[in-house]
Parts: C-alpha cells; structure tokens; sequence
C-alpha cells in the first residue's frame, strides 16, 4: 500500500463535530457526507480547494469527540487518501479500521511536513517520505490484530467468517 | 495477580482469570446500544453481511433520541430504520417517541445497563454506565454491526489511570464540576485509550446521578471507560431498577495504575469549559463578563430529575433575563412525570422558560435550540467544539444545571449567590 500525494495539514484535537458537522448527520449517503467534509474545521473550504488523492495531515489527537463513523466515512468518500497524525482518537481510531481508511501515526512526519509538500507513504516500508523537502520519517507499526483485520477485509468481512456467513 | 476492576470485569466476560493492559480480547457484550445517527449504518452493514438473526432479540437497544421526535423528513427515514429493523427482528429494546428517552439516561433508569456489564454503544456516551461499576464503551457503526451478529466484540484491555478526589464539595458544586476540573488537567487526550477509574471520600458520598455525569464525560478526556466500584449508594439505586442479575467488582489494593492523580475539591467553585474544547476549564468567577443569549438544561450529562432539580431550585421564583431562551429538557418520560408531579415544570415554565419532550436536541446542533451566527450558550451537555449547537461562529458554555439557570436569569455567565 502506497499513497503519493499533497498534503493539507490541520492542528491538534480536529474532532469529528469539525469532520462532519451534525447538522448533516440525518443522512449516512457517503456522497452526501463527504460535501461537508472538514467544513466547521480551520479549513471550511477543504472540500473546494482538494483534489482526489491528497492527504490529510494532522497533529495529536485527531477525530476526538462523536463516535460518528460518519467522520471516517465522510472523509474516505471526499477521496482522501489516507491521514497521517501524531495520534488519533480512540473510537476514529477503532472505525477506520473497521470501515478501510488507512491512517499512520507519526509525530516526527507531522513535525516534519509543511502544508502542500508532495509526499509518499509506503505502509509496507512504515516509510514517510516527503518528496519536497526529501526527508524520511518512520511510522508506528500497526498492531498485529489490526493487521489481521486488515487482510481479512475490515471488520465485517472478519465477522462473517467468523459467523460462517 | 492483582487487577483493577476494569480488567476484572473484561476478564469475566472472556473467560480469563486474569488479562494485562495491552492484552488483546474477544469479550461477550451483555448489551448492545445504537441511536438514530449511528443505527442506520449498522443495519446496512448488517444486512450487507448476509444475516438472518440477531444474536440475541433481548440485548440490543435502538433507541431514536438524537434527531427524534423527527426533525425533517431525511430523519424521519433514519429513525423509521430502526422501527422496522426492530420489528423485523422482535427487539424488546427498541423505544418509540412517546416511551423513549435520551439512551443514557434511560438505560441505566431502567435498569437495563447493570453493575459487572460489558457494553458497548455506537454512541461516545455510552461510557455513562461506569457510574454504575460496568464496563462501557463508545464505538463505530461498524462495530454494532458485528456484535449485533456475534454478540461479541474485541477490545485491547485498556491501562487504567486511577483518580482520587479528597475534601468536601461547596454548595452547587457536583459531578459536572469534578469531571470538567479534571478533563481541565488532564487535556481533552490525558486518558487516551485508557481506563479512568474515579475513587476517593468524594465520590464515595456522590449520589448515583453525579457518578454518572462524570463517567459520562470520561470520553471527554479521550478515555475509553470511566468506572466507579458500585458500593451502597450503587446498590440502592440498582436493586429496585435491575432487569438482570448484577455483580460487583472491586479493584484490587495492589492493582496496576499508569497514573494516579490526587484533587483536593474543598473550596472548588463551579468550573465551566470555555469554546471550543471541554479542556478550556475555568471558575465560575472568572467568566462574570460572558454574556449569554440561550440557557439549556439537559442531555446524557445533566438531565437526569436531580439535575432539574437543581436548576428548579435556582431559577424558581426568578425571570429568565429577557434577551436570554432557556430551554429545559428532561432526558426521560420518567424524568419528564416527576418534574410535573414536582411542580418543577410550573417553575420553569413561570420563570419564562420552554420545558421539551426527551432528546438530545441541541446538544449536538440537531434540532429544539440552535444557535445563531454569534451566539452564545451556557449548557449542561458535554462537548462545546465549533458549531456543536449550532453555527460554526456560535459559542457553547459548558457548566452544571445550578450555574445554567443561574445564567438564564442574569443573562451573562453567574452564580445562584448573584441572584436577588
């Protein structure tokens, strides 16, 4: 797995209230979700300005606050690649893995990234790269359970082999 | 080996003697929770999974509180799917407008979350019922997907940090005001993926409603679950409510902490998170200045008969502040019965102030209180990020119910004491 693309970055404790506002939670329509992407956030004009790919770029704690897997969704939807961050949320945390948006933890990439660098994230490597200021910064390893997760095919693929669906 | 109660309950329910934080488990839920928002993603998932049946009719609640009674008709749509999925599949759990109330405040009142559970809910809130001595736990859609077809789920057993309050709480200083201290210390990540165990003389003289307010709040803090070992005061509140057998754990004198961190609470005034984060804790007398346009009483946090209570014992007999909209709403129909019988709803609504029908409402900017443009609220809910009740250019202050009604009248941010 690999993702090379510009970055947006944002600040820390990002929670899933700026992600995708509640006021818009009365659908749970991908589409309809990833049109307010970011919208209460420092950057309410994220969905006008990025283009399919990029990456989402933040420091600590980022998707705190509503367990709305909405916020995931949402993001996954507006095409956003992936997200890189000092440390995520528990529940965020929890949902993309479940639902298949791809997140790394790293405090030295997120210190070392500016917005609008080129970057690469090679998730096999546990390698940022960033193509603009060519440097490199490791990743946290995903834990093993994850992992498993992951190659199963999310949690619902998991469940259903487990259920002998 | 020596455990907290929060690894001896997840212990119990994956048929281990003893577990370690970091250790990963499969545990059996004793219930499953989602509400209108979160619900309707499950059931897709559910449904797209290729199941037939539920794993058990008896232990999944779907409760529409957050945009019901339905706002508009795209809610009126979310919430039917959880009438008819309920249907489909004989849920005894499912609650209509009308028997409904807000999911964590009524699951605990009517005794369907208990002391010793493992729950889980597609709700942060859900980590409400360690007031009650369960484990309790907020995640995805997802995640309620697989265990309404498993009736288990996987948790990595959390570290747990443990907090001790010592002294003697002030008058109108309660569960809001401890929670909204310590979440003040520690930062709205100071217990990421960890366990917070809430201990000391104060909380052992705490009424159920304040221990509830406060695990209510552990998410707050990024925690995974806030408990408090039942005791008497648990004990008095569960035996007359419970629908299943409870049990009781305690931790262990020698257990494990990460963190154990000591308040002396004697003399604390009321605290208040300032915009935009519940970490923005102040006192009381530091806000005097903060106008208010909209009061609101209610929510998972502080809408329990207690808290209208208290906020009928402040306002009675006063005016709202003419530029002001207070608005109260009970988090139950119970609630909702005792405050009539009380003579509560006659106080409010003589003070000038709008008395609702259970839900959460504008704790989330949903509906029944939204702020304008510029704006700015006093609330009893529980997060005040940007645009959470309502525009992203409104302000939310978050406080106790005492503080809330107090504000109504003055119509800037103030103590009971202020008024005449």
């Amino acid at each position: 797995m690999k993702f090379k693309a510009k970055t947006w970055k944002f600040g820390a404790d990002v929670d899933t209230d700026a992600i995708v506002p509640a006021r818009y939670l009365n659908t749970s329509d991908p589409k309809e979700l990833a049109k307010h992407c970011m919208e209460d956030s420092t950057n309410p004009d994220f969905m006008k300005k990025m283009t399919t790919g990029d990456i989402i770029v933040a420091e600590k704690n980022f998707g705190c606050g509503s367990s709305r897997e909405h916020a995931p969704i949402a993001i996954k939807a507006a095409g956003v690649s992936c997200v890189v961050a000092k440390s995520f949320a528990r529940i965020f945390y929890r949902n993309c893995f479940n639902m298949g948006l791809p997140i790394f933890e790293s405090v030295e990439a997120v210190d070392g990234i500016k917005e609008g660098d080129q970057i690469e994230v090679d998730a096999d490597a546990g390698v940022i790269r960033n193509l603009t200021s060519n440097k490199t910064f490791t990743v946290a390893p995903v834990p093993p359970f994850m992992q498993e997760l992951i190659a199963a095919g999310g949690l619902m693929a998991y469940t259903k082999k487990k259920a002998g669906l | 080996m020596q455990m907290t109660i929060t690894e001896k309950i997840l212990a119990a329910h994956c048929g281990k003697k003893e577990i370690k934080p970091g250790e990963l488990i499969n545990a059996k839920l004793d219930l499953v929770l989602a509400n209108d928002i979160t619900a309707p993603i499950s059931i897709k998932e559910f449904r797209a999974a290729g199941s037939k049946k539920v794993f058990d009719a008896d232990r999944i609640a779907l409760i529409p509180d957050h945009f019901a009674p339905n706002k508009d008709i795209a809610s009126a749509e979310q919430c039917n799917m959880l009438r008819q999925f309920s249907r489909e599949h004989d849920l005894s759990l499912y609650f209509e407008v009308g028997r409904m109330g807000v999911e964590h405040a009524l699951l605990p009142e009517q005794g369907i979350v208990v002391p010793g559970d493992v729950v889980i809910g597609a709700d942060s809130h859900t980590c409400t019922y360690g007031g009650l001595g369960a484990f309790s736990t907020g995640v995805g859609s997802t995640d309620v997907a697989a265990a309404m077809i498993t009736g288990e789920a996987w948790f990595k057993v959390p570290e747990s940090m443990k907090f001790i309050y010592k002294g003697k709480l002030g008058k109108w200083v309660g569960g809001k005001d401890i929670i909204l201290r310590t979440i003040g210390d520690i930062g709205v990540d100071g217990a990421l993926y960890r366990a917070m165990e809430f201990t000391g003389e104060v909380i052992k003289k705490l009424p159920m409603y304040g221990r509830l307010t406060i695990c209510n709040m552990a998410i707050e803090a990024g925690g995974k679950n806030g408990i408090i070992e039942p005791d008497e005061i648990t004990e008095k509140y569960v035996s007359k409510r419970a629908r299943r057998k409870y049990k009781f754990y305690k931790s262990d004198k020698k257990a494990n902490y990460i963190d154990v961190r000591e308040y002396d609470l004697t003399g604390m005034e009321p605290q208040i998170a300032c915009p935009h984060l519940p970490e923005n804790v102040k006192p009381v007398s530091q806000l005097a200045a903060i106008n208010i346009d909209q009061s609101v009483v209610g929510s998972c946090t502080n809408g329990r008969i207690e808290d209208m209570r208290e906020a009928a014992k402040v306002i009675k007999g006063h005016k709202v502040h003419p530029y002001v909209r207070m608005i109260v709403i009970p988090a139950t129909q119970e609630i909702y019965k005792l405050c009539i019988k009380e003579g509560l709803v006659d106080v409010f609504i003589d003070a000038g102030a709008a008395f609702s029908t259970p839900t959460c409402g504008p704790c989330l900017g949903g509906h029944m209180g939204i702020l304008a443009s510029g704006e700015r609220a006093i609330a009893t809910t529980n997060r005040n990020f940007v645009g959470r009740m309502g525009h992203p250019k409104s302000e939310v202050y978050l406080s106790n119910p005492a503080i809330a009604a107090a504000s109504a009248v003055l119509g800037r941010i103030g103590r009971p004491e202020e008024l005449k």
